[in-house]
């Protein structure tokens, strides 16, 4: 088990640079999931630590040994694909079995390594079967399998869940998280899913067109995200982001003339500072002296619903309330002190209160 | 009610006349050959073989006929002419189709287009400078000659790049990852998923091969090269009367092989479409 280190890894595919330096250091046995829109290069970074890609530039180090030039197999690395990859002429076993037998080991050492993991799998019953035999989820399980019976350093997973159905999906996610856990192999797992991108990893990274917006654990992004990409991006229905104006020493933010107090919270920023005022569906009060925004739609989710409301000048809010909640035309809100986010609207930089 | 059983029975008629259509002349050949040489130069051919006459698959295999030596000598020609160009097509294509997929070499695309071009060139049209080559390297009346220019083959290099494009990239980097180098995700991968593909072209191959008759005939004019097909149009070309029956005798053993290898072959390539992932 190793740590994973990259350094300023880039990489372009002709004249379109897809990475544009990747810095990151992961502990041993830790997790890291990786988000981001699609295109930004969560794929392309995979590759590139797998030996599937050569860098354009940058370091790529396990256990502090650069492999950058390795091909993947010396690399000692198992990587999970979206579609399972299994080679689909061999039964689970073998195809299990395959990198081992090329490393060369001893048939025993082989057959109880397999029986390990598809133990660990449930695979037990289907060791003879062909992939095309399995269901979706029994086919993830194989080739997560694969890359267990290798031992090896460090895991990758592109999108390994999404083909899967809903259920299956919260199943194999816990399959996942438990088997990392228990065996403690340093990962870096890629997906769209928000619930995966917060429950799965030690740590989140957020990438936005080929650069790392912010590294935290997924508790401290979504708490603190960086800037109002990150805001947007992590949390569904997405953060609500409203611009204003700083007034008032720094003390309030001033949307559409209506004074917003930050609490005993104080921004280090001129009066008048233009800036994004972030605040989360769930975190919108209703409140019968608030501002009043105009209801669109209303989506009910069973136990709860999400309010989407509109003002005739494009601004829109969404507003996570319980099931149940009265409704009228208008809603009228407020927007508690404690549960707002500020951000440079120049920048999308987050804004942190000096006091 | 009666209107449904119209309409299946409708196809089914059309189809039994197709294979009365293609059955009928290879039936005439089995109930000619058994029948005497004379009467069916009459065009007195009975529709009823004759058991009597069963000796002349005997006579033809081991003495052969006017102008023509024994049958059992072209089958053995023929056999491993088609042999030889069918495996040996495939033992070329396959490693080139799997080159021009699998790996960037520089003029990668000038070899997949000059094997492409060569489809529109087959032996049929070289014809005179092929000979040229094989006369010059000596291999005129050789079994290497009569065989060897008919195996390049850019049809099979094709066929196996189409198949190989439809391999998702995964699987490749799949393999690389645990560890497979180029030559063993060939020989693990590549060709056990190819199978079918295989098989249903081993099968085409070898009618083709057998089939030959140009090259054969320009190449090979020594008799002991006579293919059976080569050996059925000298039975018919002498001055004496030809002996019918023994024509259609080799005729009937000259189906022989071919409709084997379709049979022996078809079990394997279904297996392998019924079993392939895809
Ligand atoms: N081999 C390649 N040649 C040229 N461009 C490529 C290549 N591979 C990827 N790209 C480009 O790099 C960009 C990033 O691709 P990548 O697959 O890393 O995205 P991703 O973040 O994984 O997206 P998704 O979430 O949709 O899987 C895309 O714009 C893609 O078109
Ligand atoms: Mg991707």
């Amino acid at each position: 088990m190793a740590g994973l280190r990259l350094e300023g890894l880039r990489k372009s595919f002709g004249a379109n640079e897809i990475l544009k330096g990747v810095d990151l250091a992961l502990a041993d046995g830790e997790m890291l999931v990786i988000v981001g829109a699609s295109g930004c290069g969560k794929s392309t970074l995979l590759r590139l630590v797998a030996g599937l890609e050569s860098p354009t530039a940058g370091r790529i180090l396990i256990d502090d040994q650069d492999v950058t030039g390795r091909d993947p197999s010396a690399r000692d690395i198992a990587m999970v694909f979206q579609n399972y990859a299994l080679y689909p002429h061999m039964s689970v076993f073998d195809n299990m079995a395959y990198g081992l037998k090329i490393r060369g080991l001893p048939k025993s050492e082989i057959r109880a390594k397999v029986d390990a993991a598809s133990s660990l799998l449930g695979l037990d019953a289907l060791l003879d079967r062909k992939p095309r035999q399995l269901s979706g989820g029994q086919r993830q399980r194989v080739a997560m399998g694969r890359a267990i019976v290798r031992d090896p350093k460090l895991f990758l997973f592109d999108e390994p869940l999404s083909n899967l159905d809903a259920k299956l999906r919260v199943q194999m996610r816990g399959e996942i998280r438990r088997l990392q856990r228990r065996l403690r192999v340093t990962s870096l797992y890629v997906t769209h899913d928000q619930v995966e991108a917060m429950t799965l990893g030690d740590r989140l990274l957020v990438m936005h067109q080929g650069v790392p917006v912010q590294l935290a654990t997924p508790t401290e992004v979504f708490e603190r995200p960086a800037d109002t990409y990150v805001a947007g991006f992590i949390g569904s229905p997405a953060m609500n982001l409203l611009p204003g104006i700083l007034g008032r020493n720094g003390t309030v933010v001033a949307v559409e003339g209506t004074e917003i107090p930050l609490g005993n919270r104080r921004f280090a920023r001129p009066d008048g500072h233009p800036v994004t005022l972030g605040i989360r569906p769930e975190h919108v009060a209703l409140d019968p002296a608030g501002t009043s925004w105009p209801v669109e739609v209303v989506e009910l989710l069973g136990s709860e619903m999400l309010v989407h409301a509109g003002r005739a000048d494009g601004a829109s809010l969404t507003l996570r309330l319980p099931n149940g909640a009265a409704l009228s035309d208008t809603v009228r809100v407020s927007f508690p002190a404690g549960q707002l986010h500020l951000f440079d609207r120049a920048t999308g930089l987050r804004l942190e209160a000096v006091a | 009610m009666m209107r449904s059983r119209l309409v299946a029975l409708i196809p089914h008629a059309v189809l039994i006349l197709a294979v009365l259509l293609f059955a009928f002349p290879i039936w005439i050949a089995i109930a000619g050959s058994t029948q005497d040489s004379a009467a069916i130069a009459r065009g007195d051919i009975s529709l009823i073989p004759d058991p009597a006459g069963l000796g002349v698959y005997r006579d033809v295999l081991v003495n052969g006929s006017a102008g023509a030596g024994p049958v059992w000598r072209a089958l053995l020609v023929s056999a491993g002419m088609a042999l030889v160009i069918a495996l040996g097509k495939i033992a070329l294509s396959l490693p080139s189709a799997y080159a021009v997929t699998f790996f960037r070499f520089p003029f990668r695309m000038t070899a997949f287009w000059l094997i492409f071009l060569t489809l529109m060139l087959p032996v049929e049209v070289r014809l005179i400078p092929t000979f040229q080559v094989m006369s010059s390297l000596d291999l005129i009346n050789s079994f290497t000659g009569l065989t060897i220019p008919l195996v390049a083959s850019a049809t099979a290099t094709l066929l196996f790049r189409q198949t190989f494009l439809t391999l998702p990239d995964e699987l490749v980097e799949a393999a690389r990852m645990d560890g497979a180098g180029p030559l063993r995700f060939l020989k693990d991968i590549i060709i056990p998923i190819s199978g079918a593909n295989i098989a249903a072209l081993f099968v085409i191959l070898f009618v083709y091969g057998w089939n030959q008759y140009l090259w054969p005939l320009l190449v090979a004019t020594d008799p002991k090269l006579d293919t059976v097909v080569i050996g059925i149009v000298k039975m018919i070309g002498v001055d004496t009367a030809t002996e019918w029956n023994k024509v259609m005798a080799t005729a009937v053993l000259a189906l022989l092989p071919p409709v084997a290898v379709v049979l022996l072959m078809q079990r394997w390539f279904v297996k392998g479409l019924t079993e392939g992932d895809k």
